[in-house]
């Protein structure tokens, strides 16, 4: 960038003095400027030093690449597995046995101790791409391909990222949240992602209706019946701060919404309008909300 | 062949004024007509036509952005009007433009008649017009069909599997693919036209190394052409077999693959960058020197830079693919070979400031248009370069930094090159000259718009804003960089309404041209303005690559210097 700028100032600075040094002055007769064809010694520099300035930026850009394509994973990095859905994203901890969805939480890393977390990018139907800024470049999600990419992150706290190749409606709001957790809160937390989602009785209606409907058709919560595999894995639903893929926080308004008129949420995605009545609305949204 | 006479003095008959015809009589000559000139006249206009459309669905996408969570548009018409805005710009605005300026001035720069093939010619440009009608009539005939289609939405560049029949129901994809595919027939027939214009009917004395660059630009876009959208045809006909015939291509849930589109695709796509590129440097290499009152610098090495541009661009196509997870070699390689192609396009900007250095430079609007293409350009190259770099692409590739630079090139490059060139030759084609100060507001008012919009439109995608999002949430931090970038649109607008208007005013109140008001020295000058059906009664003989040079400096003539 630094190279590009330089060049930028120099060549910017040749047309400019150019324009103005050379513009035709009242002043000036009729008579033409002298009549110049070229000069073979200026087009041999002019060709010369750009094709110099050229192969150092592809040895630079050759290491960079080597370097990120080529890395060696540490027998403890984090394995993931990223898979795009229109318009979610599906978590797979195989390391761990269990399934998130759009929020994605991986240790900290240090340089003595590095962590790195090494992910697996697949999809379901169309391509995607997987990117966090501040964590690392995007790569594609592409059906019928697999993809890997790995992420060091150093600080802890919330990155926020997107999809980054349009993969129909809601392209827009398929966004991305990383928790880069301390070791310590990382580990507290799949623990509680393995545990089997909550069995309360006082929400035992609302389950009868998720289950009774074509929610469990689409959705999993482990430790019962649904098993659905085209929506998010909702077993720890409320162990995250947004639904629908960061298109709303995960709150108990924005949970009657979404079951009751998603596009009002996100308009175009796949979930439906599921109908139900007042009464089995609030039911459900009690129950999504005790899966913690 | 150089012992025959010298060019005789221009002729000064003026071809009889239409007006004096019934209106069905005018129409049905335009219809039926096989002239280049008028071919020419038709691809630009219907290219300015499709440039309004286009430039209209913009302005309703930036409308949307200029702040956030924005309900102008629902994300369906969003998609469907950055879908058409890319398609219509590349296909039906900048493909016609430059085809009708290689049309309309080929002939005249190589002292011919017309094309060599007149009836191709009007079959490509009737071609071309079947497509943009065909594309476009899926917003009004998409309705009553099954699926209840529209305006398709799959993005300009189209990607498998969204393509699919599983992913894009009704026919809007189809109107897409037949639209595309008709259009790209005529762009076949045109180029083979030109190409062959340009081999086969050069006037006595015009050998290769004496044409004017702008001709041997179009030369090497015509070969392009001929190169590149086969490919894209042969995707399009694969892509018609999956959703109709059963095929699995890229139907990714069948095992075909998304990747092989993506290949198919952009060797035609970025070749096509210089199919549209070429043509925009081959206008600026005939008015920089001009206005500068001096030759081209180093007409050879332009010459030669020109080539192994059409060449390279063959080889780069796969920088667009650097984050569908190549293998480092092959990231290597397309970061070599991209980066390659700065060489010979450097040396074109060194060139034209060569030409500028030392010169008289007169700013008329054509030549201001020209000096603004030069500044933008290198600012589109450099970041081209950046882009160039794979992990620079990992983090910008798909973001707003890259469709600020590819508008840089689009905007920056080819339209300022256009309005250069329109400003330029319209005294030829019409007979008068345009309004000087009405081409300096537009001037003004259209590059500061542009700078306000494509300027700021980097920032957001230095922020992590990815393209094609209807709408963002304002915690982000991009407002203020798209409120900026839609309030340039204002600018651009109406730089552009008064470059219409100045086009019309011209044509009944403009200043007569004559044949020659910018002293210029390549040969279309030497005919009337405009110039008859014949362009020539005589054809004309040269001996340099600036025969009205030699002709107005008998005493200093170029022939003796080469």
């Amino acid at each position: 960038m630094a190279i590009c700028l330089g060049i930028f100032v120099v060549v910017f600075s040749l047309i400019v003095y150019a324009a103005v040094k050379y513009r035709k002055r009242p002043t000036d007769d009729n008579h033409e400027p002298p009549q110049i064809y070229g000069s073979n010694q200026v087009e041999l520099a002019w060709t010369v030093i750009p094709i110099l300035i050229v192969v150092v930026l592809f040895l630079a850009a050759a290491r960079v690449i080597h370097a990120v394509e080529d890395a060696q994973f540490p027998a403890n990095a984090i394995e993931v597995t990223a898979i795009g859905h229109q318009f979610w994203w599906e978590f797979q901890y195989p390391g761990y046995g269990f399934v998130t969805a759009n929020e994605l939480h991986v240790p900290v890393s240090d340089a003595a101790h590095p962590t790195p977390t090494h992910i697996i990018l697949l999809s379901a139907d169309t391509d995607h791409s997987f990117w966090v800024p501040q964590l690392a470049g995007k790569i594609d999600l592409i059906p019928n391909r697999r993809n890997e990419m790995w992420i060091d992150p150093h600080d802890v706290g919330h990155y926020v990222g997107q999809c980054a190749q349009y993969c129909g409606t809601q392209h827009a709001k398929m966004l991305l949240n990383v928790m880069v957790d301390s070791p310590e809160d990382f580990e507290k937390w799949t623990q509680q992602q393995k545990t089997p989602a909550v069995m309360s009785q006082q929400v035992v209606t609302g389950r009868k209706v998720f289950e009774t409907n074509a929610c469990m058709n689409c959705h999993t919560i482990s430790g019962t019946t649904a098993n659905g595999k085209f929506g998010p894995d909702l077993t720890h639903l409320m162990s995250r701060s947004t639904i629908a893929s960061g298109a709303a926080p995960n709150t108990q308004q924005n949970l009657l919404l979404w079951v009751k008129e998603p596009d009002a949420i996100k308009p175009g995605c796949l979930m439906p309008a599921m109908q139900l009545d007042e009464q089995d609305t609030n039911a459900v949204v009690a129950y999504l909300m005790s899966l913690n | 062949m150089f012992d025959a006479q010298p060019m005789s003095r221009p002729m000064v008959t003026t071809p009889e004024r239409e007006s004096s015809r019934p209106l069905v009589q005018v129409l049905h000559d335009w219809m039926v007509t096989v002239d280049h000139k008028r071919l020419g006249l038709m691809y630009f206009s219907y290219g300015i036509l499709f440039l309004v459309i286009g430039g209209v669905e913009a302005s309703i996408m930036r409308a949307q952005l200029a702040v956030a969570n924005n309900h102008l548009v629902s994300p369906e018409v969003f998609n469907r009007l950055f879908t058409m805005h890319g398609t219509t710009m590349i296909f039906f605005a900048a493909m016609p433009i430059v085809f009708g300026f290689a049309n309309y001035l080929v002939p005249l720069m190589i002292g011919a008649r017309d094309m060599a093939f007149p009836r191709l010619n009007a079959w490509g440009f009737w071609m071309s017009a079947l497509g943009g009608i065909i594309l476009y009539f899926s917003f009004i005939g998409g309705f009553g069909l099954y699926g209840a289609g529209s305006a398709p939405d799959v993005g300009w560049f189209a990607y498998a599997p969204l393509t699919s029949p599983a992913f894009s129901v009704g026919h809007s994809t189809d109107y897409w693919i037949v639209g595309i595919l008709v259009s790209g027939f005529g762009s076949i027939a045109t180029a083979l036209n030109v190409m062959t214009t340009i081999l086969c009917l050069r006037c006595p004395g015009m050998k290769l190394n004496r044409m004017p660059l702008f001709v041997w630009m179009n030369t090497v876009m015509a070969a392009l052409v001929l190169v590149a959208i086969g490919p894209l045809t042969a995707a399009q006909l694969m892509l018609l077999i999956d959703r109709y015939l059963g095929g699995h291509f890229f139907d990714t849930q069948a095992g075909g693959s998304a990747v092989i589109w993506m290949h198919f695709f952009w060797i035609f796509g970025h070749p096509e960058v210089y199919i549209l590129v070429l043509p925009a440097f081959a206008i600026v290499s005939e008015v920089i020197p001009v206005f500068s009152r001096k030759p081209i610098f180093g007409y050879s090495i332009m010459v030669a830079a020109t080539v192994s541009i059409g060449f390279i661009s063959l080889g780069v196509w796969a920088h667009h693919m650097f984050t569908v997870g190549m293998t480092s070699y092959a990231n290597a390689f397309f970061v070599a070979s991209t980066a390659a192609i700065a060489v010979p396009t450097g040396i074109k900007i060194f060139n034209w400031v060569g030409t500028m250095w030392g010169g008289k430079i007169i700013y008329k609007v054509a030549m201001l248009f020209c000096v603004a293409f030069l500044c933008q350009f290198l600012i589109a190259g450099l970041t081209g370069i950046m882009l160039a770099s794979a992990p620079f692409d990992w983090q910008l590739g798909n973001s707003y930094f890259v469709v600020a630079h590819f508008h840089y090139v689009i905007l920056g490059g080819i339209v300022m090159a256009v309005f250069a060139g329109t400003y330029y030759w319209y005294p030829k084609v019409v007979g008068k000259m345009m309004n000087e100060t009405l081409g300096k507001w537009h001037f003004w008012l259209f590059v500061i718009g542009f700078h306000l919009t494509f300027d700021f439109m980097h920032v957001p995608g230095l922020l992590g804003m990815p393209r094609r999002i209807y709408t963002y949430e304002a915690s982000r931090g991009w407002e203020v960089w798209n409120l900026i970038v839609s309030i340039g649109v204002i600018f651009q607008a109406v730089g552009v309404l008064i470059w219409a208007a100045n086009v019309i005013w011209s044509y009944y109140k403009g200043e007569i041209a004559g044949n020659d008001p910018w002293d210029a020295w390549t040969l279309e000058w030497h005919t009337t303005s405009p110039p008859p059906d014949y362009n020539y009664a005589e054809i004309p003989v040269i001996r340099s690559r600036r025969p009205l040079w030699d002709l107005k400096h008998p005493e200093d003539p170029d022939w003796k210097y080469e």
